[in-house]
């Protein structure tokens, strides 16, 4: 389950334990799933070398345009997926965190490439090891820069977990 | 939200008549690591104040805590975009430091690699900005080739982007099976897919309108401001190292250097994509040219024995066994190695005082110097203008902040 | 003194820390090095004075180039800026400033070019541990 939102509460009517209710709302979470995954509109907050392994992935043959995922909006407000491409030094984290913050729920974080995992070789002053030392991380992408296979295959395993997640309609923050 | 989160950078413009703008540090066009705070006095810029460091990553320091040889993956990732120039660079001047020379084939492979290089550095820079001049049709025409050169590079390296490939002395291996012949598919393709893009943008109204005459720049004042590389051969002083300062084979190949008249966004982009042609012609002639023989020079000091020796010789199993703990041992003395790299002159200053490990290790990196400069380019023209300008700088994070 | 001869030879200079600027402005108007290319310095803990400042020079006429070496102490690291001949030396002092503490006199902006407002101490410096981090925002759990 993703780690960035409020747990979510039951609705009475689901307590009262109707089958027809439930059978209902776990159709509408697929539906809702489903959309969700195949228009994830990236974030894409970039560094440095994975960059360039990044612009590889968004055009051909590679090509994350299949998933859905191929517009990225470069405005926290619209976009759903902070995809955080490179390595991210303490004088950058603060810019890090704004952006997470001003991006609106659901929203998913992708560590691309392994100094967003853990800092990658640069265990020292300058860098942060690992993002999630910041921001919570819902999908870590390994490689030094990962090929673009390996990103592919991380948002399908993101387009999974979202897929079978639950989506609320009605929450406390409503 | 509800606090506030501390400011890494002393903002010193004050909006007086006009407006402050912050374009950046996590931005599509300032290529993620340069902030560019502006002084707008409606839609021209007044004042420029930029902002690097935001991918200070500790290379020197780390540098110093690794053998000279360790050092290696570091050293790829300044340039990224053009690897294995950054590699050769670094072992020539460690190779200065030591007094090697290296074989006679290394030396043809490391020049035909840092054009192959260089093709792909251009490549990138050339489509990115185009991309953010709104042309996509050339960006992914440019990506699809570099895409190509990409896959051939890690045919012979293993790594598409951080290579790696360089090695004190020599090179890692030697050129695979069938790795000449597809060289010569991709340069066919690579004059099909650049014809296209110089059908769609030469000549294009709008992309002349943008970039005509916007970060102009004279040769004198280029040189004040530190400009090399590209950027200088663009205002009209024909000054490369690789015709002025000959290095690896560059002395026996006929290549131009090609050079503009204004020093503006369109001259710059034009002497890429003519470098990028000179680049082609100089692969074909190293092509031709490339004597057989051993690709790392036989020297215990830095050369790692052949793999049945280290198993079935005591000497070759210390002589590895030292390479790999202690380091190649350079002697004592400072060095400054230059490369003319896609973005300019790309230098390294070495300081060894004897041992395995460097003292110093300091790369003169082209893209910080340009970033000194960039104000000097944005003044005087429109907000939407420091798009195109930027991109055409050609500012690599990993260079410029090292 | 020359080291390495040949075509990409280079000619070292040891001056006098008062004597950079002058020596700066005669190679420059005299000896036409018209391009800073590189202001870096060298620790050295365990020698007094502890700092080599090194600046490269270049001719772009006569493609050759010269290394000018000045020592300073620890306690009062200063030079004299070449701001005023080089735009290039600009962002490159405040570099070696950040790096090193080596103070500029008469250069205009020394703040923290690739460290960040609020950072201590200098990070090339031999006595700063490598694993030091100074994070701006709060870790999290």
């Amino acid at each position: 389950m993703s780690s960035t939102r409020a747990p979510i509460p039951i609705h009475p009517a689901q307590a009262a334990g109707g089958g027809a209710f439930e059978y209902l709302t776990s159709k509408k979470d697929e539906l809702v799933g489903w959309a969700r995954k195949f228009s994830l509109f990236p974030y894409p907050f970039v560094t440095a070398c994975c960059a360039m392994e990044f612009m590889a992935v968004s055009s051909t043959p590679y090509d994350t345009d299949r998933f859905g995922a191929a517009l990225p909006r470069f405005s926290p407000r619209q976009s759903d997926l902070l995809m955080v491409v490179g390595t991210v030094t303490h004088k950058q984290a603060p810019i890090l965190l704004k952006v997470y913050e001003q991006m609106c729920e659901p929203r998913w974080v992708m560590a691309f490439g392994a100094c967003a995992t853990s800092g990658g070789f640069y265990q020292n002053y300058a860098a942060v090891a690992g993002i999630d030392r910041i921001i919570p991380v819902d999908i870590y992408v390994p490689g030094c820069p990962p090929r673009p296979e390996t990103v592919i295959d991380a948002i399908m395993k993101l387009q999974e977990r979202i897929a079978g997640d639950r989506h609320p309609i009605l929450t406390s923050g409503f | 939200m509800d606090r506030a989160l501390p400011n890494p950078i002393r903002n010193v413009l004050e909006p007086g008549d006009g407006v402050v703008v912050n374009i950046g540090p996590s931005h599509p066009a300032t290529h993620g690591t340069i902030q560019v705070v502006a002084r707008l006095d409606g839609e021209k810029v007044a004042k420029v104040d930029v902002h690097c460091g935001y991918l200070h990553r500790g290379f020197e320091k780390e540098c110093e805590a690794h053998t000279w040889h360790n050092l290696m993956p570091y050293v790829d990732r300044l340039n990224y975009c053009s690897g294995l120039i950054n590699d050769f660079a670094y072992c020539g001047a460690v190779e200065e430091l030591m007094g090697i020379e290296i074989t006679p084939r290394c030396r043809v492979l490391r020049t035909l690699l840092s054009e192959y290089s260089r093709i792909a550095d251009h490549l990138t820079c050339i489509a990115a900005s185009l991309m953010e001049l709104g042309a996509m049709t050339a960006f992914l025409y440019m990506v699809m080739i570099r895409d190509y050169v990409y896959e051939h590079l890690a045919a012979l390296t293993g790594a598409r982007v951080t290579y790696t490939y360089g090695r004190i002395g020599g090179l890692a291996h030697d050129l695979p099976e069938g790795w000449l012949a597809r060289l010569d598919e991709i340069l066919v393709q690579y004059q099909d897919f650049v014809g296209r893009v110089h059908g769609l943008m030469d000549r294009n109204r709008i992309f002349i309108d943008r970039t005509r005459n916007v970060g102009a720049i004279s040769a004198a004042e280029a040189i004040h401001w530190g400009y090399t590389g590209p950027i200088l051969r663009s205002t009209g002083a024909p000054r490369d190292l690789r015709k002025d300062a000959p290095y690896l084979a560059y002395a026996e190949l006929d290549f131009d250097v090609p050079v503009g008249i204004n020093g503006d966004n369109y001259d710059r982009y034009y002497v890429r994509m003519r470098e990028m042609d000179e680049s082609v012609y100089m692969i074909r002639q190293l092509v031709e040219m490339l004597p057989a023989g051993p690709v790392c020079v036989d020297d215990r000091r830095c050369t790692f024995p052949d793999k049945s020796l280290v198993y079935s010789e005591i000497e070759s199993l210390i002589n590895h066994f030292k390479l790999v703990m202690d380091g190649p041992q350079v002697p004592a003395g400072e060095v400054y190695h230059a490369h003319e790299s896609p973005n300019g002159e790309l230098g390294f200053y070495l300081v060894s005082t004897g041992g395995g490990t460097p003292y110093k290790v300091h790369v003169r990196a082209p893209s910080f110097v340009h970033m000194g400069g960039l104000a000097r380019l944005l003044e005087g023209y429109q907000l939407a203008d420091v798009i195109p300008t930027f991109g055409s700088v050609n500012m690599i994070g990993g260079e410029c902040d090292r | 003194m020359s080291a390495h001869a040949g075509p990409r030879a280079i000619e070292v200079l040891e001056i006098a820390p008062g004597e950079l600027l002058a020596t700066a402005r005669r190679l420059k108007e005299e000896e036409g090095y018209d391009l800073l290319v590189d202001v870096t310095a060298v620790d050295w803990p365990r020698r007094q004075p502890r700092f080599d400042v090194v600046h490269h020079f270049y001719s772009t006429r006569r493609f050759t180039r010269v290394r000018v070496k000045t020592r300073v102490e620890e306690g009062s690291p200063v030079v004299d800026s070449l701001a005023p001949l080089y735009g290039s030396a600009l962002f490159m002092e405040r570099e070696c400033h950040d790096m090193y503490g080596i103070v500029f006199r008469g250069h205009p902006d020394l703040r923290p070019i690739l460290l960040y407002e609020g950072f201590q101490g200098h990070p090339l410096r031999k006595d700063y541990p490598i694993g030091r981090e100074q994070p701006l925002v709060p870790y999290r759990k």
